[in-house]
């Protein structure tokens, strides 16, 4: 590079960086236009989606179809709904699948290799393909609540949250990370009489920083972008999650004012935790490919 | 790690045993629970006590038959024509209840063809469940699209983000950006962006194409839906798996780059003998990937289309829900699932054989 002659590096810079920013307009026209579009009204939104103007917040501005969309559809159960949901899983995955890495790696116990083998096996098996039997399964299954005993798990938060605490890549990518810290601490710590449960809280688990992140980061774009699943468990709005949410906007005549300002709701949060954690963003899914 | 030290088979089952208990649950059993069902007449609820039915949902999903007929001729010998084509005695006289061909009863044209070296004879192929057919060629044709295609701009996009450059970890943040938003709202928001009359791509098309492009009802046309959804698939995951040939090219070491500078070699010579190669497990695992996910078609199709204009965004998935949870007929879609495993499986292993270390 450094042959190049000034002119001709600046031009060669000039072109790169063209090409570059047309890239990312490709990639983010979308989100502007949802954004900007979300404070206008109908009739300009799809006026105004002809020409530049989609992009830009110009004309009548206002809040409108923001407290349009909050009275629409109940949003802020929606929203409760799904932080908790996606909270709660997040939470159990890490302590449950980080627990069972551990137990896997560092722990010499009988059937490990065949369980990891069988557990790392699931791995082929496209969710899609098992929603529909699990579906009746659930629909079967006791639950010992506040109520006492019931039957049929359909219309609660423990139905979208309990099938997807523990999975075979969580678990994986913990077994991967854990294989690469130093075996002998953790024997050493075992001869000086340290429990198993003191070496994983104070030895494995301040270590694991990284791989936390990862899971977490994985996991909660699994669950708080679910659709499939919840749409057919939640018959009732009580329990409904956002996405499943966006439902009421699906009316003959939409109303696209309102649905771009609930699609900005439930998306700049996220966007913004991305744009904010960026690098371990990427370097989760980025970690989902490594020794594949 | 094999001391003595290390041995504790109770601690081992503790801490593992709530994560296999759950996979067991919610992985394993339904799946093997789907093979039990798709051999019964199982429904979501039904007073009736469950059966065992054999292959009959698979026989009803996958039932095909060929029938080749002579066009109608009239008195003098001659084929009866009507409107330029040549008129075949009508398929329902076959398939209802013609005691001559039983095994035709309840079936359905798929589609026909002249049949070859037959004169003026024609070949009809008949389906038992024309829709899950066309459900089938559709979600194959969105595999056999989107795999290649996404995985081949997603390599060009992490060539392009693997230069030195200030500021490149702007333009990787907003490729990515796409994958973290749910596919759910990315389709809502691009059925606008679709939309015939009011839509953003028809007014850009008309713009610089100055006005000789006419607007396309892309998501209300069958020749257009299903390559719409495909596009905006493409547009949503494509950063996904840029990120993954990304972490894929930095475990290439530089001095290999270094020696091929030394040498003098060409860009393409070096991507063809240096990159390429080191990206070859990075490839694999894209390929499967890609394709596991681009058979769960679903949510795009639920949001856009619901498997229309004339069953053009049909797919597999869509097919296994709409029975299953809409129609509430859990053995056929349990025998759907079962297909639809059997073909990830076999395309899975077929690509890692293609793609295997030549020894």
């Amino acid at each position: 590079m450094a042959m190049i002659s000034g002119d001709n590096h600046g031009l060669r810079l000039a072109v790169r960086y063209t090409v570059l920013a047309l890239i990312a307009l490709i990639f983010i026209f979308p989100l502007v236009f949802m954004v900007m579009s979300s404070f206008k009204p109908d009739q300009q939104l799809l006026v105004d989606a002809s020409s530049l103007r989609a992009f830009l917040p110009v004309g009548d501005i206002s809040l409108n179809n923001y407290s349009a969309a909050f009275e629409r559809a109940p949003v802020g159960l929606f929203v409760f709904n799904s932080v908790l949901v996606t909270g709660v899983t997040v939470a159990l995955s890490l302590l449950i699948c980080s627990a069972a890495g551990f137990a896997f790696v560092f722990i010499n116990w009988k059937g490990r290799g065949v369980i990891l083998s069988v557990l790392l096996a699931t791995l082929i098996v496209p969710f899609e393909t098992i929603a529909i039997p699990m579906l009746l399964m659930v629909s079967k299954l006791p639950w010992l609540g506040m109520e006492g005993l019931t039957w049929g798990w359909l219309n609660s938060y423990h139905v979208q949250i309990i099938p997807f605490i523990a999975d075979g890549l969580t678990i994986f990518l913990f077994v991967q990370y854990f294989k690469d810290l130093p075996g002998e601490l953790i024997e050493a710590a075992r001869v000086e009489g340290a429990s198993w449960f003191q070496i994983y809280r104070r030895i494995v688990m301040p270590l694991s920083g990284p791989i936390l992140a990862t899971a977490a980061i994985l996991k909660f774009l699994a669950m708080y972008n679910q659709y499939l699943w919840p749409l057919m468990v939640t018959q009732e709005e009580g329990y409904r999650p956002v996405m499943v949410g966006l439902q009421y906007f699906f009316q003959l005549n939409i109303a696209w004012g309102e649905v771009m300002a609930y699609l900005s709701l439930i998306t700049l949060p996220v966007l913004g935790f991305y744009l904010y954690l960026q690098k371990a963003f990427i370097a989760s899914i980025a970690s989902t490919g490594v020794k594949g | 790690m094999a001391s003595k030290f290390t041995r504790s088979n109770g601690t081992g089952w503790l801490m593992a045993g709530p994560a296999v208990t759950l996979i067991a649950a919610f992985v394993i059993f339904p799946f093997f629970f789907a093979i039990a069902l798709s051999f019964t007449n199982q429904r979501l609820i039904s007073p009736n006590p469950t059966e065992f039915t054999g292959l009959a949902n698979y026989r009803q999903l996958l039932g095909l038959s060929m029938l080749t007929l002579d066009p109608v001729r009239d008195d003098a010998g001659a084929v009866v024509m009507k409107d330029g084509a040549a008129q075949y005695p009508a398929l329902r006289s076959f398939t209802r209840k013609n005691p001559k061909y039983p095994q035709l009863d309840g079936m359905r044209e798929w589609f026909a063809f002249d049949t070859p070296f037959g004169g003026d004879a024609r070949t009809f192929i008949l389906a038992r469940d024309v829709v899950f057919m066309i459900a089938i060629m559709n979600t194959v044709l969105f595999v056999l699209v989107v795999a290649p295609v996404q995985a081949g701009l997603a390599l060009g996009l992490a060539l392009l983000i693997n230069q030195r450059l200030r500021g490149i970890n702007v333009f990787r943040a907003i490729y990515f950006m796409p994958v973290v938003v749910s596919i759910v709202v990315v389709s809502l928001l691009w059925k606008l962006i679709y939309d015939g009359s009011s839509g953003l791509l028809n007014s850009l098309l008309s713009s610089i194409s100055f006005g000789l492009i006419p607007p396309v009802e892309w998501l209300g046309d069958p020749s257009t839906a299903l390559g719409a959804i495909i596009a905006m698939s493409i547009w949503q995951a494509v950063g996904f798996h840029m990120v993954i040939w990304l972490s894929g090219l930095q475990t290439i070491s530089p001095t290999l780059y270094e020696a091929a500078a030394i040498e003098g070699a060409s860009k393409w010579q070096v991507f063809r003998f240096i990159t390429w190669p080191g990206l070859r497990n990075t490839a694999v695992l894209i390929l499967i990937v890609i394709t596991m996910q681009a058979f769960g078609l679903f949510a795009q199709i639920d949001v856009m289309t619901n498997g229309g204009p004339l069953d053009s965004t049909q797919t597999i998935v869509f097919q296994a829900i709409d029975r299953g949870y809409g129609k509430q007929d859990i053995s056929g879609a349990s025998a759907i699932s079962v297909i639809l495993f059997v073909i990830v499986l076999t395309i899975s292993l077929f690509q890692r054989w293609l793609t295997r270390e030549k020894t």
